[in-house]
């Protein structure tokens, strides 16, 4: 048993030390009748070359968009991942420590949190945020649950442009808190729209947007924050971080919380684990915010240090009045995230935006000239837009995974109905080669009789 | 001089205190100038580019290479964190993780392209139901919270189906924060039993408390004083007769690999931390996972989608009208469920076995080394942890912190301290199986010449730790000047 080093001698010796004289006589405590007196079902243990080859195996099984130009998004983006981010994060110094309890000797960790802290209060503008949420719709999830707790009120207000898996897992998360959820329609994908303000009132503890929003559509959101506000109700941004380097922040259009998926930053698409739920508040919402802070202090001798803070807030001090459950977070991937984020630094950034931004109004344009093809609304995309395919998304999606591109996401996948819509996503690493093969492909679907 | 004689504590700078303008680690593919160019309207345009650090990737390399070596980790040393279960991580398992098949799914691919994905979840599905005894199950959560809150959550859907949602769900007072903060959040009121003096549950409270509004029981077995809950049959037959629903925070599993089931215990529901018993890395602090396995009479309140197979094909079942809806975006942390199957793949069913036998053994040879010197709480065989109280350190004027910090002097993590809640400085020592022998007698003789420096020179642990890269930090003043990002003014 490669991991297990003691031997069978060992095992007596120290079985004799304890002073019994089997194993069993140590499982005193556990009732006969609760005994397992059989072996457990499962395969004789596997050589790791076994299960190497086996796994691979299994892995080739797979449609992997590292063989294929992969065009799908909706949260979970083909960036790339450069090798010095693997380098670092493969350093069992990051990998094998535990949450830093004993802040002495977790310095490292600790003050990666705090970096990504500061990274991520960079990106959305705003003063503060937290160690990491499970992914983005938990981190949405949190974002309710706080604005519930802030404002005492129990309804929340978003609309159809949210991302529709984010808002599954919020109000599953929140609705035995007796929460309720109205969804503002968005006609023509864009969330400036006035029947979004008059779902609004006193009573919603919360308006949530997102931006770019989930068709990939930049809405001018200025107005709409201030409505709700004007209410005394809390604005959510759900935000992509990819855009932070040319859109305005969220904290500069006065969210009050902002919530993201942070796989995007250095992260690996892993059929959507595990990710990164990103969190950040205004100064007034810290004592409630969720999970772990860290915070900047001195150690006796006065030099800077790192450690847990506000940890009165949490679990294991709280209890039952603590602001959220969460114990284990994603601290790995916040310090992926870091790493990535220090490598790209502010203009690193805004070339992936614009790269990938590019790269979307170029084949935006050039599938609007296909016929039977169609861009589904107006407005400034970012990395993402709906396309409008001829006949059902799904067929479109095989034919063109046959051909080695993942063209997108049916719409049907979101529960939405409508069998045309095809979610589009370009990041920086799609060519124009992939995109010009995208568009001859979809132009013979298209006169090709669709198959 | 900018540098001074290098000594073991120091303080680093920040990656934002090595950024100079103009620098970068990263350049982007070329956009060919053929493509249109991205027009922002004014309004939406930012002016100020967020200040991330400006450094070359070198400057990176070596800003993280060294924070690192900053940092107590398992490959580095002994880890005894009770509780946590700081077993070595295989390497294998991190590169299976990040074969291209797995790592470049999108979740978002049609079923039929992600066979292998979906045949490997199935796979790590049976293998967790046949160690815990259970129907069915969901490997959503991503941690042991999240499963906790999940198998709630299917408890309250189960009784609302009953027609009585019911009001409280009981735990003991030795129970892990994370279950008072998940019954509140799945809508229950708490209700805190205290344990007997044996450390177990204690049945005539519990018999005192059980009427229509509980709902169920929350109950860590072994429970977090490493002690098998003897009567957990009993137990549970109460709370049954009573109505309510059984839950098994899973959290120390690593004790009954092929010795004890909790389906066969009665358990309704239980989660699994593969972050711990199956040999996840925790990665500074998380991600984790944390399955919720359970009895068919929940089955039909699962989260969505749940796996399913139909004929040769692997599905992802969303019809389910009864679910509670869905915990995590996607199909949880993926990664980590590949993980845990290359570790049951290497040890297979006898390996598991000898997992739990090996961590109890180790456990109990520190339990009996250790009790002349340090006050073993409950004096009976323990299971994957022995608990200790700091009481006869106490009396000579040191506290269990002071022990604690001491250890790091000599290169080894403390153990899980003031946890739980209910021993007095509280010691909780989980060596897992991964340690020899020799491990543990030096780390017996360090706890006792620790013991002895509490005897002749108390004030020396009173300001340890001397050798880590930082000494006692000030928590208190951390949250009093709250100081949680680098810049002080907002930057939109
Ligand atoms: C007994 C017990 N229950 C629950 C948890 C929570 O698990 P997690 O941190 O994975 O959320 C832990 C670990 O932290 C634990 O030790």
């Amino acid at each position: 048993m490669r991991y297990i080093p003691n031997t069978p001698d060992d095992r007596s010796a120290m079985l004799r030390d304890i002073g019994v004289s089997s194993f069993e006589e140590l499982l005193e405590q556990v009732p006969a009748s609760l005994r397992l007196n059989r072996p457990l079902k499962i395969a004789d243990g596997q050589s790791e070359w076994q299960v190497r080859r086996d796994l691979t195996h299994m892995s080739e099984k797979n449609l992997s968009a590292m063989g294929h130009a992969c065009f799908m998004g909706a949260g979970s983006y083909d960036h790339y991942v450069p090798a010095a981010v693997n380098a670092l994060a493969s350093r069992s110094e990051y990998v094998t420590a535990y949450t830093p309890y004993q802040p002495e000797v977790a310095q490292g960790t600790l003050q990666v949190i705090f970096e990504f802290q500061s990274m991520i209060c960079e990106l959305f503008g705003m003063p503060a945020a937290n160690a990491s949420m499970y992914d983005g719709g938990t981190a949405l999830s949190e974002a309710i649950a706080m604005a519930r707790a802030h404002t005492k009120r129990q309804r929340i207000v978003w609309t159809e442009a949210v991302h529709p898996s984010y808002r599954r897992v919020a109000e599953t998360n929140n609705i035995a808190l007796g929460m309720t959820f109205d969804v503002a329609p968005c006609p023509n994908g864009s969330q400036s729209n006035d029947t979004i303000s008059m779902l609004l009132g006193d009573d919603v503890a919360a308006l949530v947007v997102q931006y770019p929003n989930f068709f990939g559509i930049i809405d001018d959101l200025k107005q709409l924050v201030d409505r709700a506000h004007s209410h005394g109700t809390l604005v959510v941004f759900v935000t992509d971080p990819m855009a932070m380097g040319l859109l305005k922040s969220p904290g500069q259009l006065g969210a009050d919380i902002v919530v993201g998926e942070g796989q995007c930053l250095g992260n690996y698409m892993s059929y959507g684990g595990p990710y990164l739920g990103l969190f950040a508040a205004s100064s007034e919402l810290v004592r409630l915010m969720p999970g772990r802070i860290v915070g900047i202090t001195k150690d006796v001798d006065g030099r800077r240090g790192f450690v847990l803070t506000l940890q009165t807030r949490e679990q294991h001090i709280r209890r039952d009045k603590a602001t959220s459950n969460i114990c284990t977070n994603q601290g790995l991937l916040a310090t992926r995230a870091t790493f990535y984020m220090s490598m790209l630094g502010p203009t690193g950034l805004k070339d992936i935006g614009v790269a990938s931004a590019r790269r979307t109004q170029y084949l935006m344009k050039k599938l609007e000239a296909v016929p039977g093809f169609s861009i589904a609304h107006k407005g400034v995309h970012f990395r993402e837009f709906l396309l409008k395919v001829p006949g059902d998304a799904r067929l479109f999606f095989k034919f063109m995974s046959e051909n080695g591109i993942l063209a997108g996401i049916p719409l049907t996948k979101f529960g939405m109905t409508d069998e045309r819509g095809l979610l589009v996503a370009l990041t920086e690493t799609r060519t124009l080669e992939e995109m010009d093969k995208y568009v001859a492909l979809a132009t013979g679907y298209a006169t090709g009789g669709m198959k | 001089m900018k540098r001074d004689v290098t000594s073991l504590q120091s303080e680093t700078k920040l990656i934002f205190e090595h950024s100079h303008e103009g620098r970068t680690g990263f350049q982007a593919p070329p956009t060919p100038d053929s493509l249109p160019a991205f027009e922002l309207p004014a309004e939406l345009q930012r002016k100020n580019a967020p200040r991330l650090p400006e450094v070359a990737e070198s400057t990176a390399v070596r800003h993280y290479v060294n924070l690192s070596t900053r940092n107590h980790h398992i490959d580095r040393d002994f880890y005894p964190l009770g509780s946590c279960t700081m077993k070595y991580n295989p390497k294998i398992n991190d590169e299976v993780a990040a074969l291209p098949g797995f790592a470049g799914l999108s979740p978002w691919q049609p079923a039929s392209t992600v066979q292998g994905a979906l045949e490997l979840l199935g796979e790590l599905s049976d293998a967790l139901l046949e160690v815990t005894g259970m129907d069915n199950i969901t490997l959503q959560p991503a941690a042991g919270a999240q499963g906790e809150f999940t198998a709630l959550l299917m408890f309250r859907a189960y009784h609302m189906k009953k027609g009585n949602v019911r009001k409280r769900i009981v735990i003991p007072d030795s129970a892990h924060g994370t279950n008072p903060a998940s019954i509140v959040l799945a809508g229950y009121g708490v209700t805190q039993l205290p344990s007997d003096s044996n450390g177990l549950m204690d049945i005539e409270a519990l018999k005192r408390t059980l009427d229509e509004d509980v709902a169920g029981l929350m109950i860590t077995n072994p429970n977090t004083i490493g002690l098998f809950e003897s009567n957990i049959a009993k137990i549970i037959d109460l709370v049954h007769d009573a109505g309510g629903l059984v839950y098994m925070d899973g959290a120390n599993l690593n004790a009954l690999l092929g010795i004890s089931r909790p389906g066969d215990m009665g358990f309704d529901a239980c989660h699994i931390n593969l972050h711990k018993t199956f040999s996840t890395p925790h990665g500074g602090g998380g991600p984790g996972s944390g399955p919720v396995a359970i009895k068919e009479k929940l089955a039909r309140h699962l989260p969505v989608p749940v796996l399913k197979k139909n004929g040769d094909l692997f599905v992802w079942d969303w019809n389910r009208p009864d679910s509670i809806g869905s915990v995590h975006t996607y199909y949880g942390n993926f990664g980590m469920h590949v993980r845990a199957l290359a570790y049951i793949r290497s040890l297979g069913g006898n390996g598991l076995h000898a997992i739990s036998e090996n961590a109890i053994i180790n456990a109990n040879y520190l339990r009996k080394k250790l009790s002349p010197t340090y006050q073993i709480y409950i004096d009976k065989p323990c299971m994957h942890e022995a608990v200790f109280s700091g009481n006869n350190q106490k009396a000579k004027g040191v506290r269990t912190t002071d022990i604690a910090k001491r250890l790091l002097d000599y290169g080894i993590h403390p153990p899980t301290v003031y946890f739980p809640l209910i021993v007095p400085e509280c010691l909780m020592i989980e060596p897992t199986e991964s340690e020899t022998k020799e491990t543990l007698d030096e780390f017996i003789e360090v706890m006792q010449q620790i013991d002895r420096e509490a005897t002749e020179t108390p004030d020396l642990l009173k300001h340890a730790p001397y050798t880590t890269p930082v000494r006692r930090l000030d928590e208190a003043g951390a949250a009093r000047n709250l100081n949680i990002r680098y810049f002080d003014n907002a930057n939109a």
